[in-house]
C-alpha cells in the first residue's frame, strides 16, 4: 500500500470529508451501544434529543460548548504554530484560580473596587496565568530543546494539584462543609444570563467574539503570516528574518491565554466559584475541537458546539437507556481519527500496488 | 538529615522502590522500542488504562493471572496496530493520533468497564500475583512475578537491540529509514512491529497496576504514569539501561515521597505528590542539551517522497 499525493483536490470531497468522519463513527459506536444491550435507534434519538432536541437542549448545549470554544481556540492557534500545547487542561485551572483571587469575596473582605475596575483585571489575570503556565515550557523549547508535549502534559498534574492544595488552604471557602471549593466570586462580577432562566450566559459572545478576531489574525495579519511560516518550517522562517522564539513567546501568551481565560468564563459565568471537577476534561477536549476543526478559528466554534452537543445528549441519554455516559468520550475520540482519517484521503490517494 | 537515613535504610524501602518502578520499566522500554524505530506513542497514557482493565477483567471472569497479562499485552498491541496503521501507514501526526489513542483506549475501557459494571460503588477485586518468597533474595524475594519478568527484560531488549540483526534494522529505522530501505527492508513492516511490540510492553505495564501492585481497577489509576515513561526515556538516552536506572531513582524518590509526606509536619500532602511530576520536568531539562534524539523520531515516511 501507498499514498500518492493529490494534483488536484475536489472541493466536494473536502467538504464530505467530516461528514463521512461523522458517519463512520455512529457506525463503530453502534457496536458499543449493541453491545450495552440497548435499542439503537432509541440511544441516538435520545442522544441527538438530549443535545439538539428542543430549545433547553440547545442551552444547555451552548453552555457546554462557551469553554470548549476557547480551549479548541487555545489548541488551534499553538498546532497551527507546531506549538504542541497539551496543557490547555492545566490552563484552564489557573486561570480560574487566578479570576477568583482577583474577584473573590475572601470572607467578605477582597478588593473593594467597582465592577467595572474589577471585572477587566479579572480577565485580565486569568489571561496572564494561563499565559505564564504555556511560557514556561515554550522558554524550556526555544532555549534549551525541551519537548513541550511532554512538560505540558506534566504541568496538567501539578496545577491540579496546587489547586487541590489552594481549596484546602488559603482559597477555601469556609462556609462549603468539608467539600473542596473556593470563595466566590462577587456576584456583580458574575456574566448575564443570555437567556432568562437557563444557564446559557454572555460567555458565549466573549468566545465568538475572540474566534472572530482570532480568524482575522491568522488570515490577514503578520502575525498569522509568522505563526504559520514557523509552523511549517521554523529554520525556514529563521532564514527569511522571521524571529521565530519572538513568534513562538507570542503564540504561547494567546494560547495559554485562551486557556485562562476559559477558565475565568467558567467561573464567571457558570459555577461561581472553583472546584476540582469544574471541568471534566475541558481542556483535552480543546485538542480534539481544533483537529476536527482543520486549526480554522471560525470552524472551531462549529466544532465545540458539535462536541458539546454529544457530550450533553450522552448526560441526558444515559438517564433513559443503560448505555453509560463514557460513550460520548468514545464517539469524541472515535471522531478524531476518524477525521484524521478522513482529511488525509481528501489530500492523498490510496494504491494498493 | 538521620530521619531520611532511617526511612531509607531498609530492605522494606527498597521493596517499595522496585514496586513502584516496575510498571516504570514496562512503559519506559515499551516507548523506548517505539521511539528507536522512530515512532512516538503518546498513546501510553491510554493503553496502559487498557491494559490494567483487560487484564483485570480477564482474572476477574475466571482467566489465571498469567492469561490476564496475555491478554493486556493483546490489547496493547492492538491500539499499538491502530496507531502504527495511522503514523506509520498513513503517515499522520504522530502527536495528534497518540493523544487519539489515548482518548480511545481510556474511553473504551471505562465505558466497558460501567457495561460490565454497571452498579457497583466498590470495585470488585481479584487475587492478584503473590511474592516470590522461595527466593531467598533480599526485597526481590519480596516482588512478584511481574517485576522479575520486567528486570529480565531489560537485558533482553538490549540483546536484541545491540546485538541481533532485528535489533540493528530497529536502530536504524528510526535514524535513516531511506538507507533501510536500500538495505530492502520494509520501513512500513519493520516500523510497524516495533510499535505493536512497544505498545504490548505498555499494556503489561497497565496490568502490573490491576494484578500486582492493586487487586482491582479504578478510574485514573494510571494518573500520568505513561507521561512520565515518555519523560525517562528522554532521560534515559534512548538505552534500556539507563531507563531501568531512570525507573528506578524516579522510584526511589517517588517512595521516598511517600514515606516522607505519612510523616506529616505541616506540608500539604499535595507538595509531595507532585514530586514525581517535578521530578520528570528537571530530568528533562537536565538531559535536554545533550540528548541525542533518533533522527528520524516523529518524521512520518513515505515510499518515493522526499
Amino acid at each position: 500500500m501507498r499514498l500518492e499525493a493529490r494534483t488536484r483536490r475536489s472541493r466536494a470531497a473536502l467538504l464530505l470529508a467530516p461528514f463521512a468522519a461523522i458517519a463512520f463513527t455512529l457506525a463503530v459506536t453502534m457496536a458499543l451501544v449493541a453491545w450495552a444491550g440497548s435499542p439503537i435507534g432509541e440511544t441516538y434519538a435520545l442522544l441527538f434529543a438530549g443535545g439538539f432536541g428542543s430549545r433547553f437542549a440547545w442551552t444547555e448545549t451552548l453552555t457546554r460548548a462557551t469553554p470548549l470554544v476557547f480551549t479548541g481556540l487555545s489548541v488551534a492557534i499553538a498546532f497551527r504554530a507546531r506549538l504542541w500545547n497539551i496543557g490547555a487542561e492545566g490552563q484552564l485551572y489557573a486561570g480560574a484560580l487566578a479570576a477568583v483571587a482577583v474577584g473573590g469575596l475572601h470572607g467578605g473582605t477582597g478588593f473593594d473596587l467597582p465592577a467595572g475596575v474589577l471585572f477587566p483585571a479579572m480577565l485580565g489575570a486569568s489571561v496572564l496565568a494561563g499565559a505564564i503556565l504555556l511560557l514556561v515550557p515554550t522558554f524550556l523549547r526555544t532555549r534549551f530543546g525541551v519537548d513541550e508535549v511532554v512538560t505540558t502534559l506534566l504541568l496538567n498534574f501539578i496545577v491540579l494539584l496546587a489547586v487541590s492544595m489552594l481549596l484546602d488552604g488559603p482559597m477555601k471557602d469556609p462556609a462549603a462543609l468539608g467539600w473542596p471549593q473556593s470563595v466566590a466570586l462577587r456576584d456583580d462580577l458574575q456574566l448575564d444570563k443570555l437567556v432568562p432562566r437557563t444557564r446559557v450566559h454572555t460567555g458565549l459572545v466573549y468566545a465568538i467574539v475572540a474566534a472572530a478576531i482570532l480568524a482575522f489574525v491568522v488570515r490577514a495579519t503578520t502575525l498569522g503570516f509568522e505563526m504559520r511560516a514557523v509552523g511549517a518550517n521554523a529554520r525556514a522562517a529563521a532564514f527569511a528574518g522571521v524571529p521565530v522564539a519572538r513568534t513562538m513567546a507570542l503564540v504561547a501568551v494567546i494560547s495559554g491565554g485562551l486557556a485562562g481565560l476559559a477558565g475565568a468564563i467558567e467561573v464567571a459565568g457558570r459555577t461561581g466559584y472553583v472546584t476540582l471537577d469544574m471541568s471534566p476534561g475541558y481542556g483535552y477536549s480543546g485538542i480534539v475541537i481544533a483537529m476536527l476543526a482543520g486549526l480554522s478559528p471560525l470552524g472551531v466554534v462549529a466544532a465545540a458546539v458539535f462536541i458539546a452537543g454529544v457530550l450533553v445528549g450522552a448526560d441526558s441519554m444515559s438517564r433513559g437507556v443503560a448505555v453509560p455516559t463514557y460513550i460520548a468520550d468514545v464517539i469524541v475520540a472515535v471522531s478524531l481519527v476518524s477525521m484524521l482519517v478522513a482529511t488525509l484521503f481528501v489530500r492523498y490517494r490510496v494504491r494498493l500496488r | 538529615m538521620l530521619d531520611i537515613v532511617s526511612l531509607v535504610a531498609n530492605a522494606e524501602f527498597w521493596s517499595a522502590v522496585l514496586r513502584i518502578a516496575t510498571p516504570l520499566i514496562f512503559g519506559t522500554l515499551g516507548v523506548l522500542l517505539c521511539e528507536r524505530a522512530g515512532v512516538l506513542n503518546l498513546g501510553i497514557e491510554g493503553i496502559m488504562v487498557a491494559g490494567a482493565f483487560a487484564g483485570w477483567l480477564t482474572v476477574y471472569q475466571g482467566g489465571g493471572l498469567w492469561s490476564g497479562v496475555a491478554v493486556a499485552a493483546v490489547t496493547g498491541a492492538a491500539f499499538g496496530l491502530l496507531h502504527a496503521f495511522l503514523t506509520v501507514s498513513l503517515a499522520l501526526s504522530q502527536h495528534v493520533s497518540g493523544l487519539g489513542i489515548t482518548l480511545l483506549a481510556t474511553s473504551l475501557a471505562y465505558y466497558a468497564y460501567r457495561v460490565s459494571f454497571p452498579n457497583v460503588s466498590t470495585p470488585p477485586t481479584i487475587q492478584p500475583f503473590a511474592e516470590m518468597a522461595m527466593m531467598p533474595i533480599p526485597v526481590l524475594s519480596s516482588q512478584t512475578p511481574l517485576t522479575w519478568l520486567a528486570l529480565a527484560l531489560v537485558p533482553a531488549l538490549a540483546w536484541v537491540l545491540y546485538r541481533t540483526p532485528l535489533g540493528l534494522a530497529l536502530r536504524m529505522v528510526g535514524e535513516n529509514p531511506a538507507a533501510v530501505e536500500g538495505q530492502g527492508i520494509d520501513v512500513v513492516r519493520l516500523r510497524t512491529f516495533a510499535v505493536v511490540a512497544g505498545s504490548a510492553l505498555m499494556g503489561v505495564a497497565g496490568a502490573f497496576l490491576t494484578l500486582s501492585a492493586f487487586n482491582a481497577f479504578y478510574f485514573s489509576m494510571v494518573n500520568g504514569r505513561g507521561w512520565i515513561c515518555v519523560a525517562l526515556v528522554v532521560f534515559a538516552g534512548w538505552r534500556p539501561g539507563k531507563a531501568l536506572g531512570g525507573a528506578l531513582l524516579f522510584a526511589f524518590f517517588d517512595a521516598l515521597q511517600l514515606r516522607l509526606s505519612q510523616q506529616a509536619g505541616g506540608i500539604p500532602y499535595q507538595i509531595y505528590l507532585m514530586v514525581p511530576y517535578v521530578l520528570s520536568i528537571v530530568a528533562l531539562v537536565v538531559v535536554a542539551r545533550r540528548a541525542t534524539y533518533p533522527q528520524a523520531l516523529m518524521k512520518p515516511w513515505r515510499k518515493g517522497e522526499r
